[in-house]
C-alpha cells in the first residue's frame, strides 16, 4: 500500500520503537509535524532547536538508546548545530531529522535554506539527504544503524518538504548491509594476548577508561577485571560511573582537574590499560611528558582515535565490553601468569593509595557556602541515585570530583565539546526516558542562562528536573584562569545582570529556591527533590572558590596547583 | 612528504565534499584530485596528492576509512606504481616557431589536437617528470594556458584496489 513520505517517516520511526521525539515546528515540518499529531508516539516541543538535540542526546545518554529529534529547515537546523556537535564529540547515538525546503528549490536561496548536509559534514558520523521518498524508509534504517553501531554518532536526515508528501511504498527493511561500513567489535585475539602478556610482566600497571566503558556497557567487566587483578582504576571525565566511584581501586578523575593519585599513578605507571578513551589533551595534559614509563595498551573500537595523540604500544580495535571479556577470560586461565599477580603488584597498590590519603580531594571550609559542599551533599542526599546532569565550567568539574558516580549513565556532561547550555536540556531528555528518577543539573549562573528557556518545556510535560545553580556571579572558570594567568583582570566574566532566578522559576510555573547559608542546604535541598514540580535552586555559593587541583594547560600531569 | 593516495568509493552525491572535508577540516592542501566512476558504476575512484608527515598522513587515511561511503583506502608510499597525468597547453605560434613545437611535441609522443592561426594547443601525458620536462622545454615558447589533470595511480603487476568490503566480527544490532 501506499504511504506518504510523512506517513512512512511515522511508520519508520514506531518500527525503530521510538518512543519520544524533541522537536520545533516550521514550514518546511508541517506534513510530518501532522503526521506525528496523529501517531502515538511521544512528541516533546521544546523552546529552541539547541534543546531539542540537547534533550534527545541527555534521553540517550541516560538510557542507552538512541535519541531523535526533529528540527526544521535553515535556522531550526541551524540552531541544532550545536547539539549535533555536542554529541558527536562524545560518541552519543542521535538520529536528527531535519526538514527541508521541497526539491526543486534546493539551491535557489530559498526562503529558510540551508545546506544543512553540507553545514554538519564535520560534525556528524554520516548524513543524508533524502531526494526519492521510495529511499525514506531505507535510509531511515540505516541512519537509526549507523548512529547506534560501532562508535556511536549522530546521524543527520534531511528530508525536503515535498518528500514528505510524496507518495512512495513502504517497505522498512529487516536488515541493514552497507558494504563499506563494517564496524569490529572483537579484539584482534593475537593483540588481546599480547596486552594480557605486558600486563602480567608490568608491576605498576593502571586503568584509564574513558566513556567507552559506558557507551559500550563494560562497566561491569572493567570492575571484574580490575578487581581480580588489583589494578587501580582512573577515569576520564566522559569514564565517570563506568568504575564505581567508592570502589577501593578507584582513583578518581585523572586530567586537568584529576585527582593527585590518578595523576601521579597515570605519571609513574609502566602499563597504562587505555579503555574506551581518547587522550583528550584535558586528559593528558602536556603530551610529550604524559606517562614516560609507560608501555600503552589501548581498546577502542575506532581505529582513528589509537595513536592520534600519543604513541600506542598495543593497539587493540574492538568494542570494550568484548575485549575485556576475552581479557578476563585469559586471566582466569592463565595461571602462569596471573597467579602471584596481586603481590607481585602489591607496592604499587599500597603507593596509590599513599596519594590518595595523603592527598584527597578538598576544599578550606571557612565558613563560607562552598560548592564543593554542595555537591557532597547532594550526594549524600540522593545516596548516589539520581541522574546528574552538568553544565559545563567549575560546576562540571566540582560535580566530577565531589560527586561519587556509582553507576553508568548516571553522569550526563558534554566532556569534548565543552557545551554551556548543555545539562538542563539533557536533564529533560533523562528524564523523559526516566520518568520516575530524580534528575538533577547541577548548573552555574552563566550556563543556565543558556538555555533557561526550556522551563517552559519542563512545566509543560510535567518534567521535574531540579537545577541546581552554584551562583558565584562569575563566569567561574574563565574567572579562574584569569586569576591564575591574567593578574586577575576579570574581563567579561562578572555576571553582574543575571535575573532572580527564584522568580524566574515562579514565572514559568516551575518552583524557586534559595540557600544563602551552609545551615540550610540540606533542608531545602531536600524540600527540593521532593517537590513534584521542576525547580531551580539558587544557591548563593563562595565567589571566589576556584577548583583544584589543576595542571595549567600545557603543562605535564604532574604539575598539578594542589589547594 | 608527497602522498599519492587512492580512494575507492560509492558513487554517490556528497562523498566528493566529505573526502575533501576531512583535508579542508586540517588545514592541508590538495594538490590535485582526480575523480570518476570506475568498471562497476555504483564506485568511483579518486586519486588524491597531498602533502604531510607520516604521523598526519596515516591520520587522515584512517579518517578516510572511517567515512561511511568510503570502500576502500590506499597510499601508495609504499607501493609501486605507475601513474599518468594529463595536460592540454596553448602556446602562441608565429612563424619562426611554427615548425619547431611540432617537433617538440613528437619527441614527447603528445599531440597537437587544435590548431588556429596564431595558436597550438597540445596534449601531452606522462608521468610527473615528463610533463615537467616538457613544460620547461616549452615554456620560453610563450605559454597562454595550461590545464592539468594531476596524477591518476594504479599499482603494477597483478595487484589492485579490490573491493574486499571491510571485515565484520559480531553482531550487526550489537555494540551500543
Amino acid at each position: 500500500m501506499k504511504k506518504n513520505g510523512s506517513q512512512i517517516f511515522v511508520e519508520a520511526l514506531k518500527a525503530e520503537g521510538i518512543d519520544a521525539l524533541f522537536c520545533y515546528p516550521g514550514g518546511a515540518t508541517l506534513n510530518i509535524t501532522d503526521a506525528l499529531g496523529l501517531s502515538d508516539i511521544g512528541q516533546i516541543v521544546v523552546r529552541h532547536e539547541q534543546g531539542a538535540v540537547h534533550a534527545a542526546d541527555g534521553y540517550a545518554r541516560a538510557s542507552g538508546r538512541v535519541g531523535v529529534s526533529l528540527v526544521t529547515s535553515g535556522p531550526g537546523a541551524t540552531n541544532a548545530v550545536t547539539g549535533i556537535a555536542t554529541a558527536y564529540l562524545d560518541s552519543i547515538p542521535l538520529v536528527i531529522f531535519s526538514c527541508q525546503v521541497p526539491t526543486m528549490l534546493i539551491g535557489n536561496d530559498a526562503f529558510q535554506e540551508v545546506d544543512i548536509v553540507g553545514i554538519t559534514r564535520p560534525c556528524t558520523k554520516h548524513s543524508y539527504l533524502v531526494k526519492d521518498v521510495n529511499d525514506l524508509a531505507r535510509i531511515i534504517k540505516e541512519a537509526f544503524y549507523i548512529a547506534k553501531s560501532g562508535r556511536p554518532g549522530p546521524v543527520l536526515v534531511d528530508i525536503p518538504k515535498d518528500v514528505s508528501a510524496a507518495l512512495g511504498e513502504f517497505k522498512y527493511p529487516d536488515k541493514v548491509h552497507i558494504r563499506s561500513y563494517q564496524p569490529t567489535y572483537t579484539g584482534h585475539l593475537g593483540q588481546i594476548k599480547k596486552a594480557m602478556k605486558l600486563i602480567a610482566s608490568s608491576k605498576k600497571p593502571v586503568f584509564y577508561a574513558g566513556g567507552g566503558i559506558i557507551l559500550s556497557g563494560a562497566s561491569e567487566e572493567l570492575t571484574k577485571l580490575a578487581s581480580m587483578l588489583s589494578i587501580p582504576v582512573a577515569n576520564t571525565l566522559m569514564g565517570l560511573g563506568g568504575f564505581p566511584g567508592n570502589h577501593p581501586l578507584f582513583l578518581g578523575m585523572l586530567g586537568m582537574h584529576g585527582t593527585y593519585a590518578a595523576n601521579m599513578a597515570i605519571t609513574e605507571s609502566d602499563v597504562i590499560i587505555a579503555v574506551g578513551a581518547r587522550f583528550d589533551d584535558r586528559a593528558t595534559g602536556k603530551v610529550d611528558e604524559f606517562a614516560p614509563h609507560a608501555k600503552v595498551i589501548h581498546i577502542d573500537i575506532d581505529p582513528t582515535s589509537i595513536s592520534k595523540n600519543i604513541h600506542v604500544d598495543v593497539p587493540i580495535v574492538g568494542n570494550s565490553r568484548d575485549v575485556l571479556r576475552k581479557m578476563i577470560e585469559i586471566a582466569t586461565e592463565d595461571r602462569d601468569d596471573f597467579e602471584n599477580y596481586q603481590s607481585h603488584i602489591s607496592e604499587w597498590i599500597h603507593e596509590t593509595e599513599r596519594w590518595k590519603k595523603e592527598y584527597p580531594l578538598t576544599y578550606m571550609r571557612n565558613g563560607t557556602l562552598k560548592p564543593q559542599y554542595v555537591i557532597e551533599r547532594i550526594f549524600d542526599i540522593t545516596g548516589g541515585n539520581a541522574i546528574i546532569t552538568t553544565e559545563v565550567g567549575q560546576n562540571q568539574m566540582w560535580t566530577a570530583q565531589f560527586y561519587k558516580f556509582l553507576k553508568p549513565r548516571t553522569l550526563l556532561t558534554s566532556g569534548g565539546l565543552g557545551t554551556m547550555g548543555f545539562g538542563f536540556p539533557a536533564g529533560i531528555g533523562a528524564q523523559v526516558a526516566y520518568p520516575d528518577a530524580l534528575v538533577i543539573d547541577i548548573a552555574g549562573d552563566g550556563s543556565i542562562q543558556m538555555n533557561i528557556q526550556e522551563l517552559a518545556t519542563a512545566v509543560q510535560y510535567g518534567l521535574p528536573v531540579k537545577v541546581v545553580i552554584l551562583n558565584n556571579g562569575y563566569l567561574g572558570m574563565v574567572r579562574q584562569w584569569q586569576e591564575l594567568f591574567y593578574e586577575k583582570r576579570y574581563t567579561w566574566t562578572p555576571m553582574q545582570y543575571a535575573p532572580d532566578f527564584v522568580k524566574v522559576a515562579e514565572a514559568y510555573g516551575a518552583a524557586g529556591f534559595r540557600i544563602e547559608k551552609e545551615e540550610d542546604v540540606d533542608r531545602v535541598l531536600r524540600a527540593a527533590f521532593q517537590d513534584k514540580r521542576p525547580a531551580f535552586v539558587d544557591i548563593l555559593v563562595n565567589p571566589e572558590e576556584s577548583v583544584y587541583p589543576m595542571v595549567p594547560a600545557g603543562a605535564s600531569l604532574r604539575e598539578m596547583l594542589l589547594v | 612528504m608527497r602522498h599519492i593516495i587512492s580512494i575507492l568509493a560509492e558513487n554517490e552525491f556528497g562523498v566528493l565534499s566529505r573526502v575533501a572535508g576531512l583535508f579542508s577540516g586540517r588545514g592541508f592542501n590538495i594538490e590535485s584530485i582526480c575523480v570518476a566512476e570506475t568498471l562497476d558504476p555504483t564506485t568511483s575512484s579518486m586519486t588524491i596528492v597531498t602533502e604531510g608527515d607520516d604521523a598526519i598522513i596515516e591520520q587522515v587515511l584512517k579518517q578516510l576509512n572511517k567515512l561511511i561511503n568510503v570502500i576502500k583506502v590506499v597510499d601508495f608510499k609504499d607501493a609501486d606504481y605507475v601513474s599518468r597525468e594529463m595536460v592540454l597547453v596553448k602556446v602562441s605560434t608565429d612563424d619562426k616557431i611554427r615548425e619547431e613545437v611540432p617537433r617538440m611535441v613528437k619527441i614527447f609522443r603528445g599531440r597537437i589536437i587544435d590548431v588556429s592561426p596564431k595558436t597550438y594547443t597540445i596534449m601531452i601525458t606522462g608521468d610527473e617528470a615528463k610533463i615537467q620536462a616538457f613544460l620547461a622545454l616549452i615554456k620560453p615558447l610563450g605559454i597562454k594556458e595550461l590545464v592539468r589533470t594531476g596524477p591518476i595511480a594504479m599499482m603494477r603487476g597483478e595487484k589492485t584496489i579490490k573491493m574486499k568490503e571491510k571485515h565484520s566480527k559480531g553482531g550487526e544490532e550489537d555494540g551500543y
